[in-house]
């Protein structure tokens, strides 16, 4: 989970950067994290905030060729849509509409961000609440993996207006893990509001 | 798996405010789509299907403290509430809203104070929406790009199939704002007359309006209606503003909606295609349905009479297809002449009857998601 400027995987402290803006607080995490993958400049904000995040949750932990792309999905929500990258979009409007910009204006393009990096071919879905709902993902998502649609989903919150943000997803599978967190309605709560605001 | 059948339907569009008077103007072969002349939504003339500024009944009822999206919404509900005679009340029914930008056209020229901020968004429509009606449960919000009419429709399935509730009502909108042409034309995404899907000329999307709701049930309210047999849904994973190469991942979800309905490509009477008439959503969708074993099948696209409806189109298009199977008439592709694909496709360009049993829906968006549904007569 990514709030306030803090890193967490797995309730453990990860990474903090209280000290720079939003964009260079991006910048400083994907330092950190190591990562190397020319596409994180091009994203939005939103996108690089999901895509972060996805990749933090996914470090050591998804083994390549564990799971078909078809299998791989990711069921994810916010509150405010896109509305950040709509914002700077109609800014550009006055002058120049932004086409680079404009294609960012969609809250699922967060998604597809990820499914490109990882090559998840598999279900997705974006939904917008106006608070985290946790009954909603819960259901949707145990009947995608119920139903064999998908063995892995990645599911969660990932919201940012104007320096405002939160993500917190969760890797959830069919197969029990090590020291697996089963998949209910409590626990999701309880992991989500533990991520500082 | 319990069936889900499609108990009501309305289409709320330049063409009408039902399903049937959109279906009758299809028929007569009349498009929505005009050219405008509108500074205010673009410095030079556009083509595009649009509602008139007077929109008669959506303004009485008092309804002025609804924007126009939320008006379209409204309408297209009360109209299949009324038709079904369901209680939105009742607390085995949820409420599934579709939409791309929603009321995005309210961002002016001023600052957005967090008051704007909060009536812009979505979920601040789709509970005005729920309120409006009285429903239960806080309504979900579907936001998928150009799938989200699919995938809302999906949702609301797997929903009633998993036993979590009895009743669906599933609507979806979106209305033409600067922000929204704006963003296309710079994507140079726009034809320069109106849309031609699948023809070898074709050059780009027309825009349009639109709203449809629908109500999906476990059980069956009249003797005709069709059912919802199978869905899926997937990702390109290759490029977000552009489709994939290969037509593979379409494929693929198409043939998973086929084996949840248990049924084969040669099962299906005819598509409606996403056919959005840009040069690479169209070639992407054609090699999908040779990959698919659907070359035989009628296709049509409808975007040449609605214009492409955004969070409606999966909705709208669907309903089409559905009168289309009760009715056995497949609406031809208006635009389309001529096309020159590789792989072999059986594009309908005339008003086509015949006795079709099952029916694919179809659709793409940016972000690399597909859709497809399979619907079938009861």
């Amino acid at each position: 989970m990514i709030a306030g400027q803090v890193v967490q995987k797995n309730a453990m402290p990860f990474f903090e950067n209280k000290k720079e803006n939003l964009s260079e607080f991006l910048l400083s995490l994907y330092v950190f994290a190591g990562l190397n993958y020319p596409r994180f400049y091009k994203m939005d904000d939103l996108c690089k905030l999901g895509w972060l995040a996805s990749e933090i949750l996914l470090l050591g932990n998804l083994q390549p060729g564990k799971f078909l792309p078809e299998e791989t999905g990711l069921v994810l929500a916010n509150a405010n849509s896109s509305l950040d990258t709509d914002l700077k979009y109609w800014d550009t409007v006055k002058e120049e509409p932004s086409p680079s910009l404009f294609v960012y204006t969609l809250p699922n393009v967060l998604q597809g961000e990820i499914c490109i990096r990882n090559n998840f071919k598999g279900e997705s879905a974006f939904f917008v609440f106006e608070e985290f709902n946790s009954s909603f993902m819960e259901k949707y998502v145990t009947s995608l993996l119920d139903n064999n649609r998908l063995s892995v989903c990645i599911m969660g919150w990932v919201e940012l207006v104007r320096e405002r943000y939160k993500a917190v997803l969760f890797k959830v599978e069919k197969e029990k893990g090590e020291n697996p967190i089963p998949f209910t309605i409590e626990n999701i709560n309880k992991l989500f509001q533990s991520a500082n605001e | 798996m319990p069936d889900v059948f499609v108990i009501s339907d309305c289409i709320v569009s330049p063409l009408g405010l039902t399903t049937a008077e959109n279906f009758d103007q299809l028929l007569e072969n009349n498009s929505g789509i005009k050219e405008y002349e509108d500074s205010s939504l673009s410095e030079d003339p556009f083509f595009a299907s649009l509602f008139g500024k007077e929109t008669g009944p959506l303004n009485d009822k008092g309804e002025s403290k609804y924007t126009h999206f939320e008006a379209l919404l409204i309408q297209a509900i009360r109209t299949v509430i009324e038709n079904s005679g369901i209680d939105p009340r009742d607390n085995k029914t949820m409420l599934i809203i579709s939409s791309t930008k929603g009321n995005i056209g309210l961002l002016g020229s001023g600052s957005v104070t967090p008051e704007l901020q909060q009536r812009v968004a979505l979920h601040t429509s789709a509970q005005l929406v729920a309120d409006h009606f009285h429903f239960v449960h806080p309504p979900v919000v579907v936001s998928n790009a150009c799938i989200s009419g699919s995938l809302a429709l999906i949702v609301g399935k797997r929903m009633i199939d998993a036993g979590h509730c009895e009743t669906a009502v599933i609507a979806g909108a979106d209305i033409l704002s600067k922000f929204i042409l704006s963003g296309f034309q710079a994507l140079q995404a726009i034809s320069r007359e109106p849309c031609k899907p699948f023809d070898m000329s074709r050059n780009g999307i027309t825009l349009g309006e639109g709203a449809a709701a629908v109500v999906l049930s476990g059980k069956n309210k009249n003797a005709d209606d069709c059912k919802v047999l199978g869905a899926a849904v997937g990702n390109d994973a290759n490029h977000i503003s552009g489709p994939s190469r290969t037509g593979e991942e379409l494929a693929y979800a198409i043939g998973e909606a086929l084996k949840e309905a248990g049924k084969t490509s040669t099962n299906v009477g005819f598509i409606s295609a996403h056919g959005t008439a840009t040069v690479f959503n169209d070639e992407m969708e054609a090699k999908a349905f040779a990959l698919a074993g659907l070359s035989a099948s009628p296709l049509n696209s409808l975007k040449g009479y609605f214009g492409h409806t955004l969070g409606a189109a999966g909705l709208i298009e669907s309903i089409i297809s559905i009168r289309s199977l009760k009715q056995g008439l497949v609406i031809p592709t208006k635009g389309f002449q001529r096309s020159d694909f590789s792989a072999p496709l059986t594009i309908c360009d005339t008003l086509l009857k015949g006795n079709f049993q099952y029916c694919l829906k179809t659709a793409s968006g940016f972000g690399g998601c597909n859709a497809a549904i399979l619907f079938g007569r009861s």
